[in-house]
Protein backbone atom coordinates (compact mmCIF):
# COMPACT_ATOMS: atom_id res chain seq x y z
CA UNK A 1 0.00 0.00 0.00
CA UNK A 2 1.62 3.25 -1.04
CA UNK A 3 -0.36 5.98 0.66
CA UNK A 4 1.62 8.76 -1.00
CA UNK A 5 -0.24 8.32 -4.28
CA UNK A 6 -3.61 7.99 -2.57
CA UNK A 7 -4.99 11.47 -3.18
CA UNK A 8 -8.31 10.70 -1.55
CA UNK A 9 -6.76 9.99 1.84
CA UNK A 10 -7.71 12.30 4.70
CA UNK A 11 -4.61 11.17 6.56
CA UNK A 12 -1.63 9.43 5.01
CA UNK A 13 1.23 8.04 7.04
CA UNK A 14 4.39 6.93 5.24
CA UNK A 15 7.25 4.87 6.65
CA UNK A 16 6.58 6.29 10.10
CA UNK A 17 9.01 5.16 12.79
CA UNK A 18 8.92 6.70 16.23
CA UNK A 19 10.97 5.90 19.31
CA UNK A 20 10.95 6.89 22.96
CA UNK A 21 14.66 7.06 23.67
CA UNK A 22 16.08 3.77 22.37
CA UNK A 23 12.83 1.83 22.24
CA UNK A 24 10.82 1.95 19.02
CA UNK A 25 7.08 2.34 19.69
CA UNK A 26 6.01 2.58 16.07
CA UNK A 27 7.91 0.79 13.36
CA UNK A 28 7.62 1.57 9.67
CA UNK A 29 3.93 2.38 9.60
CA UNK A 30 2.18 2.94 6.26
CA UNK A 31 -1.44 3.91 6.68
CA UNK A 32 -3.98 5.74 4.56
CA UNK A 33 -7.23 6.81 6.17
CA UNK A 34 -9.78 7.38 3.36
CA UNK A 35 -12.03 10.42 3.57
CA UNK A 36 -15.29 9.79 5.34
CA UNK A 37 -14.17 6.66 7.12
CA UNK A 38 -14.99 5.73 10.68
CA UNK A 39 -11.86 3.89 11.63
CA UNK A 40 -10.96 2.09 14.83
CA UNK A 41 -7.34 1.75 15.90
CA UNK A 42 -6.92 -1.42 17.93
CA UNK A 43 -3.99 -3.29 19.42
CA UNK A 44 -2.66 -4.58 22.74
CA UNK A 45 -1.33 -2.33 25.51
CA UNK A 46 1.85 -0.59 24.43
CA UNK A 47 1.05 -1.16 20.75
CA UNK A 48 1.51 2.55 20.05
CA UNK A 49 -2.14 3.47 19.42
CA UNK A 50 -2.06 6.77 21.30
CA UNK A 51 1.43 7.41 19.97
CA UNK A 52 0.13 7.15 16.41
CA UNK A 53 -2.62 9.68 17.14
CA UNK A 54 -0.15 12.04 18.80
CA UNK A 55 2.28 11.70 15.91
CA UNK A 56 -0.48 12.66 13.45
CA UNK A 57 -1.20 15.72 15.63
CA UNK A 58 2.46 16.73 15.57
CA UNK A 59 2.78 16.25 19.34
CA UNK A 60 5.55 13.68 18.91
CA UNK A 61 8.41 13.93 16.51
CA UNK A 62 8.92 10.91 14.25
CA UNK A 63 12.39 9.39 13.93
CA UNK A 64 11.62 8.99 10.26
CA UNK A 65 8.73 9.05 7.84
CA UNK A 66 6.09 11.60 6.91
CA UNK A 67 2.52 12.30 7.93
CA UNK A 68 0.14 14.27 5.73
CA UNK A 69 -3.34 15.61 6.32
CA UNK A 70 -5.09 16.12 2.99
CA UNK A 71 -1.64 16.03 1.42
CA UNK A 72 -0.07 18.70 3.63
CA UNK A 73 1.78 18.77 6.98
CA UNK A 74 -0.39 18.95 10.09
CA UNK A 75 0.72 22.46 10.99
CA UNK A 76 -0.85 23.81 7.80
CA UNK A 77 -4.05 21.83 8.28
CA UNK A 78 -4.63 22.00 12.02
CA UNK A 79 -7.90 23.91 11.65
CA UNK A 80 -9.28 20.81 9.91
CA UNK A 81 -8.42 18.47 12.78
CA UNK A 82 -9.98 18.13 16.23
CA UNK A 83 -8.43 16.06 19.01
CA UNK A 84 -10.25 14.35 21.85
CA UNK A 85 -7.55 13.35 24.35
CA UNK A 86 -7.88 10.56 26.89
CA UNK A 87 -10.00 11.77 29.76
CA UNK A 88 -7.36 10.76 32.31
CA UNK A 89 -4.71 13.09 30.91
CA UNK A 90 -6.06 16.23 32.57
CA UNK A 91 -6.72 17.28 36.14
CA UNK A 92 -10.50 17.45 36.48
CA UNK A 93 -10.08 19.27 39.77
CA UNK A 94 -9.13 22.37 37.75
CA UNK A 95 -11.20 25.41 38.80
CA UNK A 96 -13.52 25.74 35.83
CA UNK A 97 -16.94 24.64 34.56
CA UNK A 98 -18.13 22.50 31.66
CA UNK A 99 -18.99 25.39 29.33
CA UNK A 100 -15.56 26.93 29.82
CA UNK A 101 -13.84 23.67 28.81
CA UNK A 102 -16.00 23.47 25.67
CA UNK A 103 -15.12 27.09 24.87
CA UNK A 104 -11.46 26.04 24.67
CA UNK A 105 -12.48 24.57 21.32
CA UNK A 106 -12.72 28.14 20.00
CA UNK A 107 -9.21 29.17 21.09
CA UNK A 108 -7.47 27.82 17.99
CA UNK A 109 -9.66 29.85 15.66
CA UNK A 110 -9.41 32.94 17.88
CA UNK A 111 -5.61 32.81 17.99
CA UNK A 112 -3.45 34.76 20.43
CA UNK A 113 -4.98 37.14 22.99
CA UNK A 114 -8.50 37.39 21.49
CA UNK A 115 -11.28 36.28 23.83
CA UNK A 116 -14.32 34.13 23.07
CA UNK A 117 -17.38 36.26 22.28
CA UNK A 118 -21.07 35.86 22.98
CA UNK A 119 -21.50 33.97 19.71
CA UNK A 120 -18.68 31.59 20.71
CA UNK A 121 -20.52 30.94 23.97
CA UNK A 122 -23.75 30.29 22.11
CA UNK A 123 -21.97 27.87 19.79
CA UNK A 124 -20.39 26.15 22.79
CA UNK A 125 -23.81 25.78 24.43
CA UNK A 126 -25.10 24.25 21.24
CA UNK A 127 -22.25 21.72 21.25
CA UNK A 128 -22.99 20.86 24.90
CA UNK A 129 -26.58 20.28 23.80
CA UNK A 130 -25.45 17.91 21.05
CA UNK A 131 -23.84 15.66 23.66
CA UNK A 132 -26.81 15.93 26.01
CA UNK A 133 -25.01 18.12 28.53
CA UNK A 134 -26.75 21.50 28.12
CA UNK A 135 -28.03 21.47 31.69
CA UNK A 136 -24.52 20.95 33.05
CA UNK A 137 -22.96 24.06 31.50
CA UNK A 138 -22.08 25.76 34.78
CA UNK A 139 -21.19 22.59 36.66
CA UNK A 140 -17.69 22.47 38.17
CA UNK A 141 -15.91 19.82 36.09
CA UNK A 142 -14.82 17.67 39.05
CA UNK A 143 -18.50 17.19 39.87
CA UNK A 144 -19.20 15.51 36.55
CA UNK A 145 -19.14 11.73 36.17
CA UNK A 146 -16.51 10.13 33.96
CA UNK A 147 -18.96 9.79 31.09
CA UNK A 148 -20.05 13.40 31.41
CA UNK A 149 -16.44 14.56 31.38
CA UNK A 150 -15.87 12.56 28.21
CA UNK A 151 -18.87 14.22 26.58
CA UNK A 152 -17.54 17.66 27.56
CA UNK A 153 -14.31 16.79 25.75
CA UNK A 154 -16.34 15.67 22.76
CA UNK A 155 -18.32 18.91 22.75
CA UNK A 156 -15.05 20.84 22.81
CA UNK A 157 -13.92 19.00 19.67
CA UNK A 158 -17.30 19.63 18.02
CA UNK A 159 -16.88 23.37 18.58
CA UNK A 160 -13.73 23.23 16.45
CA UNK A 161 -15.99 22.29 13.55
CA UNK A 162 -13.25 20.14 12.04
CA UNK A 163 -13.19 17.70 9.13
CA UNK A 164 -11.13 15.07 10.88
CA UNK A 165 -11.68 13.88 14.45
CA UNK A 166 -8.95 12.00 16.30
CA UNK A 167 -10.23 10.41 19.50
CA UNK A 168 -8.13 8.59 22.08
CA UNK A 169 -10.13 5.92 23.93
CA UNK A 170 -13.41 7.86 24.20
CA UNK A 171 -15.31 4.79 25.36
CA UNK A 172 -13.09 3.95 28.34
CA UNK A 173 -14.84 4.06 31.70
CA UNK A 174 -18.07 5.61 30.45
CA UNK A 175 -21.66 4.69 31.24
CA UNK A 176 -24.07 3.19 28.73
CA UNK A 177 -25.79 6.54 28.06
CA UNK A 178 -22.49 8.17 27.18
CA UNK A 179 -21.43 5.23 25.05
CA UNK A 180 -24.65 5.55 23.09
CA UNK A 181 -24.30 9.35 22.82
CA UNK A 182 -20.73 9.09 21.50
CA UNK A 183 -21.69 6.42 19.00
CA UNK A 184 -24.67 8.41 17.68
CA UNK A 185 -22.47 11.46 17.35
CA UNK A 186 -19.71 9.58 15.53
CA UNK A 187 -22.21 8.26 13.01
CA UNK A 188 -23.74 11.68 12.53
CA UNK A 189 -20.32 13.17 11.89
CA UNK A 190 -19.57 10.43 9.40
CA UNK A 191 -22.85 11.07 7.59
CA UNK A 192 -21.70 14.68 7.19
CA UNK A 193 -18.63 13.41 5.36
CA UNK A 194 -16.21 13.81 8.26
CA UNK A 195 -13.37 11.40 8.92
CA UNK A 196 -12.97 9.79 12.34
CA UNK A 197 -10.03 7.85 13.71
CA UNK A 198 -10.75 6.39 17.13
CA UNK A 199 -8.46 4.43 19.45
CA UNK A 200 -10.62 1.63 20.77
CA UNK A 201 -9.94 -1.19 23.22
CA UNK A 202 -13.09 -3.30 23.19
CA UNK A 203 -12.68 -5.89 20.44
CA UNK A 204 -16.27 -7.09 20.78
CA UNK A 205 -17.78 -3.78 19.69
CA UNK A 206 -15.26 -2.88 16.97
CA UNK A 207 -17.13 -4.34 14.01
CA UNK A 208 -20.44 -2.98 15.29
CA UNK A 209 -19.24 0.59 15.85
CA UNK A 210 -16.78 1.16 13.00
CA UNK A 211 -16.57 0.58 9.27
CA UNK A 212 -12.82 0.17 9.03
CA UNK A 213 -10.00 -0.79 11.34
CA UNK A 214 -6.25 -0.48 11.77
CA UNK A 215 -4.69 -3.30 13.77
CA UNK A 216 -1.47 -2.22 15.38
CA UNK A 217 1.29 -3.70 17.45
CA UNK A 218 4.32 -1.43 17.00
CA UNK A 219 4.06 -2.43 13.36
CA UNK A 220 0.85 -2.11 11.41
CA UNK A 221 -0.56 -5.61 11.13
CA UNK A 222 -3.41 -4.72 8.80
CA UNK A 223 -5.66 -1.83 7.90
CA UNK A 224 -8.76 -1.56 5.75
CA UNK A 225 -12.48 -2.29 5.57
CA UNK A 226 -13.92 -4.11 8.58
CA UNK A 227 -15.02 -7.35 6.92
CA UNK A 228 -11.71 -8.11 5.21
CA UNK A 229 -9.39 -6.74 7.88
CA UNK A 230 -10.90 -7.63 11.24
CA UNK A 231 -10.07 -11.31 11.05
CA UNK A 232 -9.00 -13.81 13.66
CA UNK A 233 -5.69 -14.23 11.84
CA UNK A 234 -4.82 -10.55 11.95
CA UNK A 235 -5.87 -10.22 15.57
CA UNK A 236 -3.80 -13.25 16.56
CA UNK A 237 -0.81 -11.63 14.89
CA UNK A 238 -1.30 -8.46 16.90
CA UNK A 239 -2.33 -9.87 20.27
CA UNK A 240 -0.65 -13.26 20.27
CA UNK A 241 -2.37 -16.66 20.75
CA UNK A 242 -3.97 -15.64 24.06
CA UNK A 243 -6.46 -13.47 22.20
CA UNK A 244 -8.42 -16.58 21.17
CA UNK A 245 -10.91 -16.32 24.03
CA UNK A 246 -11.45 -12.63 23.40
CA UNK A 247 -12.33 -13.12 19.76
CA UNK A 248 -14.41 -16.26 20.08
CA UNK A 249 -17.28 -14.16 18.72
CA UNK A 250 -15.54 -13.98 15.36
CA UNK A 251 -16.53 -16.72 12.96
CA UNK A 252 -13.35 -18.60 12.04
CA UNK B 1 1.84 53.02 68.73
CA UNK B 2 -1.95 53.30 68.66
CA UNK B 3 -4.12 52.55 65.66
CA UNK B 4 -4.80 56.18 64.82
CA UNK B 5 -1.13 57.05 64.66
CA UNK B 6 -0.49 53.93 62.63
CA UNK B 7 -3.12 54.75 60.03
CA UNK B 8 -1.83 58.32 59.79
CA UNK B 9 1.71 57.03 59.38
CA UNK B 10 0.75 54.73 56.52
CA UNK B 11 -0.25 57.78 54.55
CA UNK B 12 2.24 60.31 55.85
CA UNK B 13 5.33 58.47 57.09
CA UNK B 14 7.66 58.05 54.16
CA UNK B 15 9.29 54.79 55.25
CA UNK B 16 6.13 53.06 56.36
CA UNK B 17 4.21 54.13 53.26
CA UNK B 18 6.99 52.82 51.04
CA UNK B 19 7.18 49.49 52.88
CA UNK B 20 3.42 48.96 52.90
CA UNK B 21 3.05 49.85 49.24
CA UNK B 22 5.95 47.61 48.23
CA UNK B 23 4.60 44.68 50.25
CA UNK B 24 1.09 45.08 48.85
CA UNK B 25 2.36 45.15 45.27
CA UNK B 26 4.46 42.07 45.94
CA UNK B 27 1.43 40.29 47.45
CA UNK B 28 -0.78 41.07 44.47
CA UNK B 29 1.75 40.08 41.80
CA UNK B 30 2.91 36.86 43.41
CA UNK B 31 -0.67 35.96 44.35
CA UNK B 32 -1.80 36.18 40.72
CA UNK B 33 1.15 34.33 39.19
CA UNK B 34 1.21 31.75 41.96
CA UNK B 35 -2.25 30.59 40.85
CA UNK B 36 -0.87 29.36 37.53
CA UNK B 37 2.18 27.79 39.18
CA UNK B 38 -0.07 25.97 41.66
CA UNK B 39 -2.46 24.69 38.99
CA UNK B 40 0.45 23.48 36.88
CA UNK B 41 1.70 21.58 39.95
CA UNK B 42 4.81 23.72 39.84
CA UNK B 43 4.63 25.13 43.35
CA UNK B 44 8.26 24.18 43.76
CA UNK B 45 9.22 26.34 40.76
CA UNK B 46 8.95 29.59 42.72
CA UNK B 47 11.12 28.13 45.47
CA UNK B 48 13.77 26.93 43.03
CA UNK B 49 13.89 30.17 41.03
CA UNK B 50 13.98 32.49 44.04
CA UNK B 51 16.87 30.56 45.57
CA UNK B 52 18.53 30.51 42.15
CA UNK B 53 18.46 34.31 42.17
CA UNK B 54 21.06 34.58 44.96
CA UNK B 55 24.24 33.99 42.91
CA UNK B 56 22.87 36.48 40.35
CA UNK B 57 22.70 39.19 43.00
CA UNK B 58 26.24 38.47 44.16
CA UNK B 59 27.75 38.30 40.67
CA UNK B 60 25.98 41.51 39.69
CA UNK B 61 27.50 43.10 42.80
CA UNK B 62 30.97 41.95 41.76
CA UNK B 63 30.64 43.13 38.18
CA UNK B 64 28.71 46.32 38.78
CA UNK B 65 31.68 48.51 39.63
CA UNK B 66 30.57 51.82 41.09
CA UNK B 67 26.87 51.53 40.34
CA UNK B 68 25.69 48.98 42.90
CA UNK B 69 22.07 50.13 42.91
CA UNK B 70 19.31 47.68 43.84
CA UNK B 71 18.16 47.81 40.23
CA UNK B 72 21.45 46.40 38.94
CA UNK B 73 21.50 43.69 41.62
CA UNK B 74 17.90 42.73 40.83
CA UNK B 75 18.74 42.46 37.13
CA UNK B 76 21.41 39.97 38.16
CA UNK B 77 18.81 38.14 40.25
CA UNK B 78 16.41 37.95 37.31
CA UNK B 79 19.13 36.67 34.97
CA UNK B 80 20.20 33.92 37.40
CA UNK B 81 16.60 32.85 38.10
CA UNK B 82 15.92 32.72 34.39
CA UNK B 83 19.03 30.61 33.74
CA UNK B 84 17.82 28.35 36.57
CA UNK B 85 14.49 27.96 34.76
CA UNK B 86 16.25 27.05 31.51
CA UNK B 87 18.39 24.46 33.30
CA UNK B 88 15.27 22.91 34.86
CA UNK B 89 13.71 22.63 31.39
CA UNK B 90 16.87 21.18 29.84
CA UNK B 91 17.29 18.59 32.62
CA UNK B 92 13.63 17.55 32.39
CA UNK B 93 13.70 17.26 28.61
CA UNK B 94 17.01 15.54 28.09
CA UNK B 95 17.28 13.19 31.06
CA UNK B 96 14.96 10.85 32.91
CA UNK B 97 15.01 13.11 35.95
CA UNK B 98 11.54 14.37 36.80
CA UNK B 99 10.70 18.04 37.02
CA UNK B 100 10.49 18.22 40.82
CA UNK B 101 13.92 16.64 41.18
CA UNK B 102 15.34 19.01 38.55
CA UNK B 103 13.93 21.93 40.52
CA UNK B 104 15.53 20.58 43.68
CA UNK B 105 18.90 20.28 41.93
CA UNK B 106 18.74 23.86 40.67
CA UNK B 107 17.58 25.16 44.05
CA UNK B 108 20.41 23.69 46.11
CA UNK B 109 23.21 24.13 43.58
CA UNK B 110 22.43 27.77 42.78
CA UNK B 111 21.71 28.69 46.39
CA UNK B 112 24.82 26.92 47.65
CA UNK B 113 26.97 28.63 45.05
CA UNK B 114 25.35 31.98 45.79
CA UNK B 115 25.84 31.59 49.51
CA UNK B 116 29.54 30.85 49.08
CA UNK B 117 30.04 34.04 47.02
CA UNK B 118 27.96 35.96 49.52
CA UNK B 119 30.11 34.79 52.44
CA UNK B 120 33.31 35.67 50.57
CA UNK B 121 31.94 39.10 49.73
CA UNK B 122 30.75 39.70 53.29
CA UNK B 123 34.24 39.10 54.65
CA UNK B 124 35.70 41.58 52.21
CA UNK B 125 35.10 45.26 52.65
CA UNK B 126 32.21 47.02 50.96
CA UNK B 127 29.69 44.23 50.63
CA UNK B 128 28.56 44.66 54.21
CA UNK B 129 27.65 48.22 53.43
CA UNK B 130 25.64 47.20 50.41
CA UNK B 131 23.78 44.85 52.73
CA UNK B 132 23.80 41.89 50.41
CA UNK B 133 22.62 39.65 53.23
CA UNK B 134 19.30 41.50 53.20
CA UNK B 135 18.35 39.54 50.10
CA UNK B 136 18.29 36.34 52.13
CA UNK B 137 15.29 37.27 54.27
CA UNK B 138 14.50 40.68 52.85
CA UNK B 139 14.80 44.05 54.50
CA UNK B 140 11.77 46.03 53.55
CA UNK B 141 12.82 49.09 55.52
CA UNK B 142 15.71 49.61 53.11
CA UNK B 143 13.29 50.16 50.21
CA UNK B 144 13.29 53.57 48.62
CA UNK B 145 10.50 55.34 46.81
CA UNK B 146 12.34 54.68 43.53
CA UNK B 147 12.41 50.93 44.29
CA UNK B 148 8.67 50.95 44.81
CA UNK B 149 8.19 52.84 41.57
CA UNK B 150 10.14 50.11 39.76
CA UNK B 151 8.02 47.47 41.50
CA UNK B 152 4.81 49.20 40.45
CA UNK B 153 5.97 49.30 36.84
CA UNK B 154 7.06 45.64 36.77
CA UNK B 155 3.86 44.57 38.49
CA UNK B 156 1.67 46.54 36.07
CA UNK B 157 3.42 44.97 33.07
CA UNK B 158 3.09 41.47 34.56
CA UNK B 159 -0.57 41.82 35.44
CA UNK B 160 -1.31 43.36 32.04
CA UNK B 161 0.27 40.36 30.33
CA UNK B 162 -1.69 37.95 32.54
CA UNK B 163 -4.92 39.67 31.49
CA UNK B 164 -3.90 39.62 27.82
CA UNK B 165 -2.81 35.97 27.79
CA UNK B 166 -5.37 34.72 30.29
CA UNK B 167 -6.88 32.11 27.99
CA UNK B 168 -3.47 30.85 26.86
CA UNK B 169 -2.23 30.52 30.46
CA UNK B 170 -5.45 28.79 31.48
CA UNK B 171 -5.18 26.21 28.72
CA UNK B 172 -1.45 25.77 29.42
CA UNK B 173 -2.33 24.84 32.98
CA UNK B 174 -5.37 22.68 32.17
CA UNK B 175 -4.44 20.79 28.99
CA UNK B 176 -1.06 21.67 27.45
CA UNK B 177 -1.19 18.88 24.88
CA UNK B 178 -4.49 20.12 23.48
CA UNK B 179 -3.08 23.65 23.46
CA UNK B 180 -0.38 22.47 21.07
CA UNK B 181 -2.81 20.69 18.74
CA UNK B 182 -4.79 23.89 18.14
CA UNK B 183 -1.73 25.80 17.03
CA UNK B 184 -0.29 27.51 20.08
CA UNK B 185 3.38 27.27 20.90
CA UNK B 186 3.70 25.53 24.26
CA UNK B 187 7.25 26.79 24.62
CA UNK B 188 6.42 30.44 24.04
CA UNK B 189 3.58 30.47 26.56
CA UNK B 190 5.65 28.50 29.05
CA UNK B 191 8.59 30.92 28.71
CA UNK B 192 6.29 33.93 29.06
CA UNK B 193 4.67 32.56 32.21
CA UNK B 194 8.02 31.57 33.73
CA UNK B 195 9.41 35.03 32.95
CA UNK B 196 6.47 36.62 34.75
CA UNK B 197 7.10 34.37 37.75
CA UNK B 198 10.75 35.49 37.72
CA UNK B 199 9.58 39.12 37.66
CA UNK B 200 7.35 38.53 40.66
CA UNK B 201 10.32 36.98 42.47
CA UNK B 202 12.45 40.02 41.66
CA UNK B 203 9.71 42.23 43.07
CA UNK B 204 9.81 40.25 46.30
CA UNK B 205 13.55 39.95 46.88
CA UNK B 206 13.95 43.22 48.77
CA UNK B 207 10.87 42.61 50.91
CA UNK B 208 10.84 38.92 51.80
CA UNK B 209 14.10 37.65 50.32
CA UNK B 210 15.06 34.52 48.42
CA UNK B 211 14.37 32.05 51.23
CA UNK B 212 10.74 32.93 51.95
CA UNK B 213 9.69 34.12 48.50
CA UNK B 214 8.10 30.82 47.50
CA UNK B 215 5.51 31.27 50.26
CA UNK B 216 4.31 34.42 48.48
CA UNK B 217 3.73 32.43 45.30
CA UNK B 218 2.21 29.29 46.76
CA UNK B 219 0.18 30.25 49.81
CA UNK B 220 -2.20 32.91 48.38
CA UNK B 221 -3.09 30.57 45.49
CA UNK B 222 -3.62 27.60 47.78
CA UNK B 223 -5.76 29.71 50.11
CA UNK B 224 -7.80 31.24 47.27
CA UNK B 225 -8.56 27.81 45.81
CA UNK B 226 -10.51 27.01 49.00
CA UNK B 227 -13.00 29.80 48.32
CA UNK B 228 -13.91 29.28 44.68
CA UNK B 229 -14.17 26.87 41.77
CA UNK B 230 -13.60 29.51 39.11
CA UNK B 231 -10.13 30.45 37.91
CA UNK B 232 -10.75 34.18 37.42
CA UNK B 233 -12.19 34.44 40.93
CA UNK B 234 -9.32 32.42 42.33
CA UNK B 235 -6.82 34.87 40.83
CA UNK B 236 -8.61 37.92 42.23
CA UNK B 237 -8.92 36.32 45.69
CA UNK B 238 -5.24 35.29 45.66
CA UNK B 239 -4.26 38.85 44.77
CA UNK B 240 -6.41 40.11 47.66
CA UNK B 241 -4.93 37.65 50.14
CA UNK B 242 -1.41 38.56 48.99
CA UNK B 243 -2.17 42.26 49.36
CA UNK B 244 -3.72 41.93 52.83
CA UNK B 245 -0.83 39.77 54.06
CA UNK B 246 1.68 42.26 52.68
CA UNK B 247 -0.04 45.21 54.35
CA UNK B 248 -0.52 43.37 57.66
CA UNK B 249 3.06 42.18 57.79
CA UNK B 250 4.45 45.59 56.94
CA UNK B 251 2.29 47.40 59.50
CA UNK B 252 2.88 44.89 62.30
CA UNK B 253 6.62 44.89 61.83
CA UNK B 254 6.64 48.69 61.72
CA UNK B 255 4.70 49.00 64.96
CA UNK B 256 6.89 46.59 66.93
CA UNK B 257 10.58 46.85 67.63
CA UNK B 258 12.95 44.61 65.69
CA UNK B 259 10.29 42.51 64.00
CA UNK B 260 11.43 41.81 60.43
CA UNK B 261 8.95 42.60 57.66
CA UNK B 262 9.39 39.61 55.34
CA UNK B 263 8.90 36.85 57.91
CA UNK B 264 5.97 38.78 59.43
CA UNK B 265 4.28 38.96 56.04
CA UNK B 266 4.77 35.22 55.64
CA UNK B 267 3.31 34.55 59.10
CA UNK B 268 0.25 36.68 58.29
CA UNK B 269 -0.10 34.80 55.02
CA UNK B 270 0.21 31.45 56.75
CA UNK B 271 -2.59 32.32 59.20
CA UNK B 272 -4.89 33.40 56.35
CA UNK B 273 -4.05 30.19 54.49
CA UNK B 274 -4.77 27.99 57.51
CA UNK B 275 -8.07 29.80 58.03
CA UNK B 276 -8.96 29.27 54.36
CA UNK B 277 -8.08 25.57 54.48
CA UNK B 278 -10.43 25.18 57.43
CA UNK B 279 -13.29 27.50 56.51
CA UNK B 280 -13.01 28.10 52.74
CA UNK B 281 -16.49 28.13 51.25
CA UNK B 282 -15.70 25.96 48.22
CA UNK B 283 -13.67 23.17 49.75
CA UNK B 284 -12.72 24.12 53.31
CA UNK B 285 -12.35 21.19 55.70
CA UNK B 286 -15.04 22.32 58.14
CA UNK B 287 -17.82 22.68 55.56
CA UNK B 288 -16.83 19.39 53.97
CA UNK B 289 -17.11 17.66 57.35
CA UNK B 290 -20.44 19.36 58.10
CA UNK B 291 -21.88 18.32 54.73
CA UNK B 292 -20.67 14.75 55.14
CA UNK B 293 -22.06 14.34 58.64
CA UNK B 294 -25.39 15.92 57.63
CA UNK B 295 -25.75 13.44 54.81
CA UNK B 296 -24.80 10.58 57.13
CA UNK B 297 -27.34 11.48 59.77
CA UNK B 298 -30.00 12.04 57.12
CA UNK B 299 -29.36 8.54 55.82
CA UNK B 300 -29.47 7.09 59.33
CA UNK B 301 -32.74 8.84 60.11
CA UNK B 302 -34.18 7.95 56.72
CA UNK B 303 -34.93 11.59 56.01
CA UNK B 304 -32.80 11.76 52.91
CA UNK B 305 -34.83 12.09 49.75
CA UNK B 306 -34.21 9.21 47.39
CA UNK B 307 -31.91 10.70 44.77
CA UNK B 308 -33.29 11.14 41.30
CA UNK B 309 -31.69 8.42 39.29
CA UNK B 310 -29.89 10.38 36.73
CA UNK B 311 -29.45 8.27 33.61
CA UNK B 312 -26.17 9.82 32.59
CA UNK B 313 -24.16 9.56 35.80
CA UNK B 314 -22.11 6.77 37.26
CA UNK B 315 -19.47 6.69 34.59
CA UNK B 316 -16.72 5.26 36.67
Amino acid sequence: MTASVDTTAAISVNDLTLAYREKPVLWDIDLAVPRGSLMAVVGPNGAGKSTLIKAILGLLKPASGTIRVYGKPYQEQRRLVAYVPQRGTVDWDFPTDALDVVLMGSYGRLGWVRRPTKSDRDAAMECLGKVGMASFADRQISQLSGGQQQRVFLARALLQNADIYLMDEPFVGVDATTEHAILTLMRELQSQGKTLVVVHHDLETVSEYFDSVAILNVQLIAAGPMNTTFTADNLRQAYGPRVASKIAFLKP
Amino acid sequence: MDIGTLIRDIFLDYTLRTVVLGSVILGITSGVLGCFALLRRQSMLGDALSHAALPGICIAFLLAGENKSPFVLLMGAAAAAWIGAIIITVITRSTRIKEDAAMGVVLVSFFGFGYVILSLLQSSAGAGQAGLDKYLFGRASSMLQSDVETMVLLSAISLGLVVAFFKEFKLLAFNPEYLRTIGFSFRRIDILLTTLIVISIVIGLQTVGVVLMSAMLTAPAAAARQWTNKLSHMIVIAAGIGAVSGALGAVISASAQRVPTGPTIVIALTLITLFSLAFGSARGLVWTLVRTSRTRSAIQHHTLAVPDIEPVSGGD
